[in-house]
């Protein structure tokens, strides 16, 4: 069985962060490491849609771009999103379910019911149906939608761990040794609701990821001129039949990517928290 | 004690539920950037006419008035109209029903029937590599997109073996259904098959068990009669997590496939900004979703006697 010290013993935890760091790297360098220009279209006697040759990899789509740069900085959209988008869903998550938690009442009332319904819609199909507000679709919508929608999960998990947390003796003492509201949740409550919260956040930045990339696919994410694996794949259904390529590794790098960060977090609740164990 | 009380308490219960659901589907219609009449009729329609659009919706009103009179027509089950195809979106909805069912049902039944079997499989040879074996693939259907999947099983099986239909309806035909339906339904398999395994694992160790055993019944009987029927009051959630699933593959997995169904129809009207057929698909999706958690927790009080005094603490 592994232990919160002995991470390197846990397989799940190790392949997911192997990944993540892969993924990561590979992102963050593509500038440097992408063998050509991500947007440069096919010039002279070069061909379109090629197959994986040495000069191109991984093939060229239909514009004769090169699809190993492309699937190298498509990351970065990824990246960005994933963790961007969590990032905000972090701190409104953190600030709704700390409120909550601590004071209780309307407050909570409020807040349970609104999560309550934003959780009674299936989240994609909220998301696809709130894109329908803005004038055209675009990665930036796609960014505010996900954080409008993402903060409930957190929410919860940070109102449910200061729940059980406030009745404890620890801050019972920082209450009557005069600790005001605000010290008591940032120094007392929120510090030790970080398990839960890695792992939720964790699992959330896959999801993040998951969700720009179907929307992208759909259309209503990213537009040609971002390059998102999503959009990638869009245009690789196109060419299923004749150029596979196209579609193949958009898709294979984005499940690769959502596999590290889900095995992550896996990995990260069953180091932090035993109880959650399966 | 009976079972009319507790149903009755997660009927209430879901009326606010219900109610915020409805709110949330007009405010996509009031927040709505831009003249959504305008955009749906497009930039030289009739003043005439997107007046009479407006009136109709009570687009000049108060929200609040907007709301009551949208509500009021919800209830006689009027959806409004959709602004491309100039016909009611109750009508455009109903006749993509039947498409989404019978890829959801068909998908359902893939995963239950693979993810328990997987999920037995692994729990009774726990810890052996085929144990391995079956949790990393359900792991990788657990993470592996539902479009890509989509697209790399038409690649492989229609494209390259040339066995199934690369897409479309088919009129109805089985060979157009098979396709969509294990897309669909993998993520969920890979989800059940992780909670069979587990569950049975758990029981396992209970002392009924071990009753069944001194019994001197073979393995499989303790494990198919005894250990499986107890093992299946976490599944029951897992199906209604499933639905959670179904319902977010669906416009990806019917895009990809050409299916005509309510997921696909609901992402074309959002890329024609055809505000009433998405608030009508999104309305349609939450409904089924709420109703079928519903169900699931009823479920609970029929399988699981105890749930039937929760509700009550």
């Amino acid at each position: 069985m592994p232990s919160a010290r002995r991470p390197l013993r846990h397989r799940g935890f190790v392949a997911g962060a192997v990944l993540v760091v892969v993924f990561a790297a590979a992102s963050l360098l593509a500038p440097v490491l992408a063998p050509e220009d991500p947007q440069a279209v096919a010039s002279g006697s070069e061909r379109t849609l090629e197959g994986p040759t040495a000069s191109h990899p991984l093939g060229t789509d239909a514009l004769g771009r090169d699809v190993l740069s492309r699937v190298l900085w498509g990351g970065r959209v990824s990246l960005a999103v994933g963790v961007g988008v969590e990032t905000l869903v972090v701190v409104l998550g953190c600030a709704i379910g700390l409120l909550a938690g601590y004071f209780g009442g309307p407050v909570d009332a409020a807040l349970m019911r609104v999560t309550d319904v934003v959780m009674a819609f299936p989240s994609l199909v909220l998301a696809i149906g709130l894109i329908a507000v803005f004038e055209r679709p675009g990665l930036d919508k796609v960014f505010i939608v996900l954080v409008a929608l993402g903060w409930t999960t957190i929410a919860r998990v940070v109102r449910g761990e200061v729940l059980s947390l406030k009745a404890r003796d620890f801050v019972q003492a920082a209450r009557a040794l005069g600790g005001g509201h605000r010290a008591i949740m940032l120094r007392h409550l929120l510090p030790n609701a970080v398990a839960p919260l890695l792992v939720a956040a964790t699992i959330g930045v896959g999801g993040n990821m998951v969700a720009e990339a179907g929307l992208s696919f759909l259309g209503l994410g990213a537009q040609s001129q971002t390059i998102s694996w999503g959009a990638m794949l869009a245009d690789g259904q196109t060419f299923l039949a004749t150029a596979p390529w196209v579609a193949v590794f958009p898709g294979a790098a984005l499940l690769l990517a959502v596999l590290g960060v889900n095995l992550l977090g896996d990995g990260l609740r069953d180091l932090l928290d035993p109880r959650l164990r399966a | 004690m009976g079972l009319l009380r507790p149903v009755f308490a997660r009927f209430v219960a879901l009326v606010p539920v219900v109610i915020g659901v409805t709110i949330l589907v007009f405010a996509l219609n009031a927040v709505a950037l831009g003249d959504p009449a305008r955009v749906a009729m497009g930039q030289r329609a009739d003043p005439e006419a997107l007046a009479r659009l407006r009136r109709e919706y009570a687009l000049d009103r108060p929200l609040p008035v907007q709301y009551m009179a949208w509500l009021g027509r919800l209830a006689r089950g009027d959806l409004g109209e959709s602004f491309r195809e100039q016909r009611p979106v109750g009508e455009v909805i109903v006749e993509r029903l039947p498409a989404t069912a019978r890829l959801a049902l068909a998908a359902t039944l893939i995963s239950i029937v693979l993810g328990v079997g997987m999920g037995g499989l692994a729990a009774v040879r726990a810890g052996s590599a085929l144990d391995h074996l079956l949790m990393g693939v359900a792991v990788l259907g657990i993470s592996t997109p539902v479009f890509w999947l989509g697209m790399m099983l038409a690649l492989v099986f229609a494209v390259t073996l040339g066995w199934l239909p690369v897409s479309g309806y088919g009129d109805g035909a089985l060979r157009h259904l098979i396709l969509p339906a294990f897309t669909l339904g993998a993520l969920h398999t890979g989800t059940v098959a992780r909670m069979t395994r587990s569950s049975l694992l758990e029981v396992v160790r209970q002392d009924f068990m071990a009753t069944a055993r001194a019994k001197g019944l073979p393995e499989w009987a303790v494990l198919g009669k005894h250990a499986l029927r107890n093992a299946l009051v976490p599944v029951v959630t897992v199906i209604g997590i499933g639905l959670a699933d179904l319902l977010v593959g669906a416009p990806l997995t019917e895009t990809v496939f050409a299916w005509p169904g309510v997921g696909r129809l609901l992402v074309a009207a959002v890329g024609q900004r055809d505000l009433p057929v998405v608030m009508g698909a999104v309305l349609v999706f939450a409904l089924v979703y709420v109703l079928g958690n519903l169900l699931v927790d009823l479920a609970y009080l029929v399988v699981d006697p105890r749930m039937r005094d929760a509700i009550r603490a």
